[in-house]
């Protein structure tokens, strides 16, 4: 049904592709000459560090290098684990 | 000749051109692409050679119609196993067009930057004006050795997400490993040839426009080659499609080589041909 599709609004996948494209150049373009490779070791280690205190695994720990300008940031995020649950007192009815 | 010379004679010439087709991906185009501007150069009376920089993996030769006749090829020539005049390939189509063939049985290890630039040079003494290396895919050491001496760079591109992201990739690698870039001389001049375009698709929003492909890449436009099947039939025969110029293909590479010699040539092939209101009805 070809002249059906002539009505409806063309897919526009081209766009999807222009912006997805877009981020992620501009992003491997900074990469190459910026982010140093130690980033993944450093994430490690801080892991290990905050492992000894707080029990969190990998994927709470991000480490990101952003360029602004001519200024390096160093962003390092620890979400740490929710406080554990307050024990609820268990509601026994009273014996009696 | 040692090592740092080897470079800076392969650099400094100006009489010849060293012209690296590269792209990072693979299958967008790059040895059509290679083939038909050899030999549309060569058409235009300026002496032409092709190397095959895809050890383990040569195709040009098939693509250029000589398969059958290489004895000798640049691995051999590098190694001093054979002698660069027996391994040139001459075009029977094309005067001033030759073939210098990959090794199918080595790997690319074989091609070192020494040897490399040994032959380029020997090409260049042998008065070729146009070198032109057909880069394998990849960024591994085959393709680094294709494009470190080069003058200037062809990057092939698809109008499509992993070929425009390779690209950036490879621009990336002309603009730091190569001798121009390590000398600390003008850089590499780079040229965007989109290939496998299609305006059809681009106005209905289902590929990435030439604007849109310049803008992500911000290079100069050398062309656009719209996507055709004359460009599988040509390489069934052997033949080159610039040599059919019957065929879109073979016009827009023409337009090529006429602007990459420096002649002012419209872009064609960008919009879509005219088709009435039936025709696209019931298209």
């Amino acid at each position: 049904m070809k002249f059906l599709e002539y009505f409806r609004r063309a897919p526009k996948s081209a766009t999807l592709a222009k912006d997805r494209l877009s981020i992620i150049v501009a992003r491997e373009r900074a990469g190459t000459h910026a982010t140093p490779d130690y980033l993944p070791q450093l994430q490690q280690e801080l892991l290990a560090v905050i492992a000894r205190y707080e029990k969190i695994d990998l994927t709470h720990v991000t480490v990101n290098l952003d360029k602004s300008g001519g200024c390096e940031v160093l962003e390092l995020n620890i979400q740490l684990p929710d406080p554990p649950a307050a024990p609820s007192r268990p509601t026994h009815p009273a014996v009696a | 000749m040692d090592y740092v010379s080897s470079i800076k004679e392969a650099t400094v010439s100006n009489a010849s051109k060293v012209v690296v087709v590269t792209s990072g991906k693979g299958g967008v185009g790059k040895t059509t692409t290679s083939a038909n501007i050899a030999t549309g150069i060569a058409l235009q009376g300026k002496k032409t050679v092709a190397i095959d920089f895809d050890v383990g993996l040569r195709n040009l030769d098939l693509v250029m119609g000589c398969e059958r006749r290489v004895v000798y090829d640049f691995v051999n020539v590098i190694r001093n196993e054979a002698k660069l005049q027996q391994s040139l390939i001459r075009d029977k189509r094309v005067e001033n067009l030759y073939v210098l063939p990959a090794s199918q049985t080595r790997d690319k290890d074989a091609l070192d930057a020494e040897g490399v630039g040994r032959v380029i040079n020997e090409l260049k003494e042998m008065g070729f004006e146009y070198i032109i290396c057909d880069s394998p895919a990849g960024i591994e050491k085959g393709a680094q050795m294709a494009m470190y001496f080069a003058d200037e760079a062809i990057v092939v591109t698809n109008p499509e997400v992993s070929s425009v992201r390779d690209s950036d990739r490879v621009l990336g690698l002309l603009a730091a490993k190569t001798s121009r870039a390590e000398l600390g001389g003008p850089g590499i001049r780079t040229h965007l040839l989109l290939t496998r375009y299609s305006p059809a698709m681009v106005k209905r929003g289902e590929m990435l426009s030439v604007a849109d492909v310049l803008e992500l890449l911000g290079i100069p436009l050398l062309g656009v080659i719209p996507e055709s099947k004359a460009v599988l039939q040509s390489s069934n025969k052997g033949t080159p499609a610039i040599l059919d110029e019957t065929t879109d293909v073979a016009q827009a590479y023409l337009d090529v080589v006429y602007r990459y010699l420096g002649e002012e040539r419209q872009h064609r092939f960008i919009e879509e041909q005219k088709r009435g209101f039936f025709g696209r009805l019931f298209g």
